[in-house]
């Protein structure tokens, strides 16, 4: 995948690494990214398939795939992005169910789709592999960590939170995750304003810009639901991009 | 309320709130508290920022610890199933289609221009909610609110700070913070 770029509104993350699809196509991520994401560079070569693949031994690579994403799904805390380098790690280096060049792929695919990166990847990974069942073992083996970690944790949430104690700590952490969310909407802003545009003025993509604004207008003002907006708003760039 | 209704309005909210996240964790919060919290009234606001902190914190799809806890609240186990199965049907579903076709449909022109477009609305609902609710941490009138929310944004924004260290710091900060209104509290 040659002459493509990827875009990456959170700073720091793969921006740039990852090649985007198609012939000098740019790819959009609408990602804000996790912040342990670092890939090393895509180097992994395609390798041969593992040799447990054979005719008449389907088991083998479900167990893999599960195994696979299980492991992906264990270790990828904190957003979209952090998902990314084991996924490589498995999926190109250990394994080489994917190309390097089909990992970028991978990667543009699951950010322009909606759904988890870490999902996204499963099912793409898996049906390519092993068809549909592949999709549904790599998924479930993905969020299985989550199904038994999470849980419990909601057990434990849900039973203390109003205690005195708990209630002052979380607290603490509600305007830290406020501050968080607004960081992810900086960084997506930062990519909007500077996505390149057939209608930009100067190098800045004013109609997103006008859009966004008259987007929050609409929300501020209105209680219309959010992902009408979304919606319109891209029903909005179609019609002005087929209009101008 | 019966419960085999709640489980299948979660799995219908989940399954249609999941089609339109198009842009990582922070938006389907965003849109489960407008469903669940403003919509529905299901959950209060300060929890969906709680459930926030924990599904960002534990291993996983954020989306995916999200759905388990709503799920979970709303009606145990079940609930869990069936938000779960809501969140991820629509990836599995896409992903699945697409993974066929994905060099055309990552090359459609048109495609890339709904998806811009989708891209500066997200940009519109973050602000809108962080308006929202940042508010209310303004009416808190905590002066350590205020710098809390000021360094996360700086440590995120930044310095590019592992979100998850910025969490337990926000923790061990609030653990601290309460030791000390103990024994303020405690002061003749």
């Amino acid at each position: 995948m040659e002459g493509g770029k990827a875009l990456n509104p959170w700073p720091g993350g793969i921006a740039g690494k990852a090649a985007g699809p198609g012939r000098g196509r740019k790819a959009l991520s609408l990602w804000p990214g996790g912040s342990a994401g670092r890939l090393t560079g895509l180097e992994g070569t395609g390798k041969a398939l593992s040799p447990r693949i054979r005719k008449g031994e389907p088991m083998w690579i479900y167990l893999e795939l599960f195994w696979s994403f299980i492991q992906v799904g264990m270790f990828s805390i904190g957003g979209g992005y952090a998902a990314l380098p084991l996924i490589q790690s498995q999926v190109v280096e250990r394994h080489g169910w994917l190309t390097a060049g089909e990992f970028n792929d991978l990667i543009t695919i699951a950010e322009m789709t909606p759904g988890p990166m870490a999902v996204n990847s499963a099912t793409f990974v898996g049906i390519r592999i092993a068809g549909i069942p592949g999709a549904l073992v790599a998924t479930f083996g993905c969020i299985l960590p989550s199904l038994i970690l999470v849980s419990i944790l909601a057990k434990l949430y849900f039973k203390y939170q109003n205690l005195d104690a708990i209630q002052n700590i979380l607290g603490r952490l509600r305007p830290v995750i406020i501050a968080l969310i607004a960081a992810a909407a900086l960084s997506i802003l930062k990519t909007v304003v500077a996505s390149e545009s057939d209608l930009s003025v100067n190098g800045v993509n004013l109609p997103g810009i006008l859009l966004a604004a008259a987007a929050f207008l609409v929300l501020r003002r209105t209680k219309k639901s959010p992902i009408l907006i979304m919606v319109a708003c891209g029903g909005v760039n179609l019609l002005l991009n087929l209009l101008i | 309320m019966k419960k085999r209704n709640i489980l299948l309005q979660l799995f219908l909210n989940m399954l249609y709130i999941s089609a339109f996240t198009f842009g990582g964790g922070f938006v389907i919060i965003t849109l489960m508290k407008s469903k669940f919290c403003d919509e529905l009234h299901w959950i209060e606001e300060k929890e969906m920022l709680d459930i926030t902190a924990l599904a960002q914190s534990s291993p996983g799809a954020i989306a995916v610890n999200a759905a388990i806890l709503v799920g979970w609240k709303l009606a145990g186990a079940p609930g869990m199933a069936a938000a779960v199965t809501g969140t991820i049907i629509p990836p599995i579903a896409i992903l699945s289609a697409i993974s066929y076709i994905y060099e055309a449909f990552a090359s459609n022109v048109y495609v890339g221009y709904v998806l811009k477009g989708m891209q500066a609305g997200v940009v519109a609902v973050l602000f809108d909610v962080v308006f929202t609710m940042g508010a209310g941490v303004l009416k808190t009138k905590s002066w350590l609110n205020y710098g809390l929310m000021a360094a996360a944004f700086l440590a995120t924004a930044v310095w590019k700070i592992n979100v998850v260290y910025i969490i337990l710091a926000a923790v061990a900060v609030g653990i601290l913070s309460r030791i000390y209104g103990k024994w303020r509290a405690g002061r003749p």
